[in-house]
């Protein structure tokens, strides 16, 4: 069974730029740890998500995020606290990076009393002001303009913050992104813009709807500097985020950063995903899974054991499951809630 | 412990498919994201992946097996170390029917009382609140609507340093209306932003700087060209605060000339006020005269919500009187009776209310007394006022500058009917633009916009006094 999965057909390399290599990046022990953690708490989170869905208690559309988890946890390693964190639909992992609370979170997706929107807003509608995470937008690309705008009130308050605006490649083709950008470099923004290229906007891969397919190249034209990052090794995002983030801090403006990354889930959960091969998804799985290679650098490095590894898991299978019960134990918003929340009260 | 696989709901709609094939068999090792079956929807044939790792100990579900119920089981895994052999098939009516929410069984007088809760009539919000009072003495200070506008927004943003405002031309060239004259030379290029042409995108950024603590002031050169923007202001400012459950209010004004100007063609004369007016998480304001404008847009930029604040470039340089006090605040949601009647209630905003008032004094003429409530305030929209008068001149006329299909008189007529049927001594009236976008010509544009006389005939006409 399990050597059906390494079967080696001839597959085109989505994320071309991923090192195959497990040479030991610059994080210590801790660090790698932390990753590793992180990165698996979104998966099994997601993997679990996935399984609510097929129990009919999540609805609706559900975004998984799984394969892309380096980026979001590469990202938010860099970043401080005050910094804002947007981004478009697929936002569980996002959440879970901020440290919202895995429970809350589960809840909101089985739509009960105890979600982050008390049950009304679902998997694409979750916000986090204390933990500073705006959402969660449903409308591709409008989260680059709200994000923009989040940076404009760090500019216009001057607090030494900035934020965070992810989007897709899918999103990077929306009229609105080149109206931020180019009002970003205008008054030059502490604004990231983080390019999510996981090579398929829903069923529509890249080549066939870009007409320049490098992506961290769209800035150019406005004068924002753009990168190119493999977005399935964490610890290159983190050192990629870190220029980012110090390019903003320091007055410079807005940065574009394309992680290439990889999405093994279907757009959403009723995506047969019939637009790529098995074998695609198959390979990027079993050579360039952020959290394998992760666990790998771990072993090599001699930082951890199998066991430590599996112990670590266990935990990590223990906060999800308890998120489970919790989001199926939550009782379904109470009816009066139907009208609060529609304006705030003067 | 033995793991049971569930036949997956593999779409919002599904309810059983058909298990097309296995790729797994008794005794297979099977590991998180394998694919171990293929089934078909009524839509397509999907893939599905093993959740958790184990041993396949039994297959439960014989391959082309069709209608197979979501959630009925359909293998078992054996999990670490658990002899797969000894696990046994679970009896048939494993269906993990308690696992979902609508079979609960509280939940059943849980949906009586939602049904109960919904109210019959449309609840519309009803202030209590009526505009201050002008003490006697109080200098009436002669005031253009555009001026009363540009004193509104320079004394919120002397008043709260979060107040900015943001649009095209909106700084250095004085506003493409001169609203906004002379707000750069006082409060700098950081509180008065020109922006370049890009409604979409200053939306959007105004939305996000609201969300982030600031309270945006963004001008559209005319409410035509927010239709780009009009996504940001319904999708992203409007429902937010709802989506997250009370935690993302957005306090932002969105501000500019609406409806027709003059001779400038259907894409530049648009009235929007029932599109705004239609969407819950907005308020809409739509005053007349300088006093309102002036202290309407205050009460608006204080607002915790998103306003849509309609103006009309007609009226931008009539003068009205505007008692000149250190804080002239209007309550949002009230309407005003601009003159009190008792033969017919006419309705009107912006700049219909000048023809209403106009009309009012042709009627009189003919003996007929007209009552002309201003609305002011189309969300909330201040159905007491309406029907209070309604009951007693027991006739409407409602007049909008805009298209009547599904309008704003549409609107106040079936709340009338609805709340004061047995008081109406004739049909409810409608006054409003011809349903053709604007044309050009002189004449045609004349023919098109309501006026007047329009209003005085559809008076008389409720009256029976043709």
């Amino acid at each position: 069974m399990t050597s059906k999965r390494t079967s080696k057909t001839a597959v085109s390399k989505p994320a071309a730029k991923t090192t195959k290599t497990v040479a030991p990046g610059t994080a210590g022990k801790d660090e790698l740890l932390q990753y590793y953690r992180e990165m698996l708490m979104m998966r099994r989170f997601e993997e679990k998500a996935g399984q609510l869905y097929g129990m009919g208690l999540i609805a609706g559309f559900c975004h998984l995020y799984i394969g892309q988890e380096a980026v979001v946890t590469g990202i938010q390693a860099a970043l401080e606290e005050g910094d804002q964190v947007i981004t478009g639909y697929r936002d569980h992992a996002h959440m879970l990076a901020c440290g919202m609370d895995p429970k809350g979170v589960m809840a909101e997706l089985t739509g009960r009393e105890g979600g982050y929107s008390r049950g009304k807003g679902g998997s694409m509608h979750m916000f986090s002001r204390e933990k500073q995470f705006y959402g969660g937008h449903g409308i591709v690309g409008a989260q680059v303009a709200l994000g923009t705008g989040l940076g404009f009130a760090d500019w216009y308050k001057g607090n030494g913050k900035l934020s965070v605006a992810y989007f897709g490649d899918g999103a990077a083709n929306q009229g609105q992104v080149y109206e931020s950008f180019n009002m970003a470099k205008l008054w030059n923004l502490p604004v990231i813009y983080v390019i999510e290229n996981n090579q398929y906007a829903m069923g529509t891969s890249v080549k066939r709807a870009s007409s320049e397919t490098a992506l961290h190249k769209r800035g150019i034209s406005f004068g924002i500097p753009g990168e190119e990052v493999d977005g399935m090794d964490v610890e290159a995002v983190k050192r990629a985020a870190e220029k980012a983030v110090k390019h903003a801090r320091e007055g410079n403006g807005p940065y574009i950063l394309e992680m290439k990354t990889y999405r093994y889930r279907g757009h959403s959960m009723s995506d047969p995903a019939k637009y790529r091969t098995r074998e695609e998804v198959d390979d990027i799985r079993s050579h360039h899974d952020p959290i394998d290679l992760i666990k790998k650098r771990l072993i090599e490095g001699k930082h951890a054991t199998e066991d430590e590894l599996k112990a670590l898991d266990k935990d990590v299978k223990a906060i999800v499951n308890e998120a489970a019960q919790f989001a199926k134990d939550s009782p379904e918003p109470d009816p009066s809630e139907l009208y609060t929340d529609v304006l705030v009260e003067v | 412990m033995s793991i049971e696989i569930l036949m997956p709901a593999l779409s919002p709609t599904m309810e059983e498919g058909t298990l097309a094939k296995w790729n797994i068999k008794e005794g297979d090792t099977v590991e998180s994201g394998d694919v171990i079956a293929e089934i078909e929807t009524d839509k397509a044939t999907m893939e599905v992946e093993a959740v958790e790792e184990g041993v396949v100990a039994k297959l439960l579900v014989a391959e082309g097996t069709e209608n197979v119920k979501v959630n009925s089981p359909i293998a078992i895994l054996a999990e670490d170390g658990e002899d797969a052999s000894a696990v046994e098939a679970p009896k048939a009516k494993a269906e993990a029917k308690d696992e979902a929410p609508a079979d609960n069984g509280s939940d059943d007088a849980e949906n009586d009382d939602e049904a109960d809760a919904k109210p019959e009539v449309i609840d519309y919000s009803r202030p209590d609140a009526s505009d201050p009072e002008v003490p006697e003495g109080t200098n009436m200070v002669s005031t253009t609507v555009r001026d009363a506008l540009r004193d509104a927004m320079a004394e919120e943003m002397r008043r709260d340093d979060t107040v900015f405002v943001m649009g095209e031309e909106v700084a250095e060239y004085q506003g493409a209306y001169k609203v906004t004259r002379g707000l750069l030379d006082e409060f700098g290029p950081k509180r008065v932003v020109d922006t370049p042409i890009t409604e979409h995108g200053f939306a959007g950024l105004g939305v996000g700087a609201a969300f982030n603590g600031l309270k945006p002031v963004v001008e559209f050169m005319t409410f035509n060209f927010a239709m780009q923007a009009i996504d940001h202001i319904i999708n992203s400012a409007a429902k937010t605060l709802y989506m997250s459950g009370g935690q993302m209010g957005c306090p932002i004004v969105f501000r500019g000339p609406n409806g027709a100007a003059s001779r400038v063609g259907a894409q530049h004369s648009h009235d929007y006020s029932s599109w705004y007016a239609n969407v819950p998480g907005l308020k809409v304001v739509a005053p007349y005269d300088a006093a309102d404008a002036k202290g309407l847009l205050k009460a608006a930029i204080r607002d915790p919500n998103p306003v849509v604040f309609l103006e009309h470039e007609l009226i931008y340089g009539e003068s009205f009187d505007v008692p000149e006090m250190e804080d002239w605040v209007l309550p949002i949601g009230k309407a005003k009776i601009r003159r009190s009647g008792t033969d017919v209630t006419i309705t009107a905003h912006s700049r219909m209310v000048g023809y209403a008032l106009k009309a009012a004094e042709i009627l009189a003429e003919d003996g007929i007394s007209a009552e002309v409530i201003d609305l002011r305030s189309l969300r909330p929209l201040d159905t007491d006022t309406i029907v209070d008068s309604v009951r007693k001149t027991n006739r409407i006329v409602c007049a909008e500058e805009g298209w009547g299909r599904m309008g704003v008189g549409a609107e106040i007529a079936a709340v009338v009917t609805a709340e004061a049927f047995d008081y109406l001594d004739a049909p409810p009236a409608r006054v409003h633009q011809e349903d053709v976008p604007l044309p050009y010509a002189g004449n045609l544009e004349k023919l098109s916009l309501p006026g007047v006389d329009d209003i005085v005939k559809a008076a008389r006409a409720v009256c029976y006094a043709e």
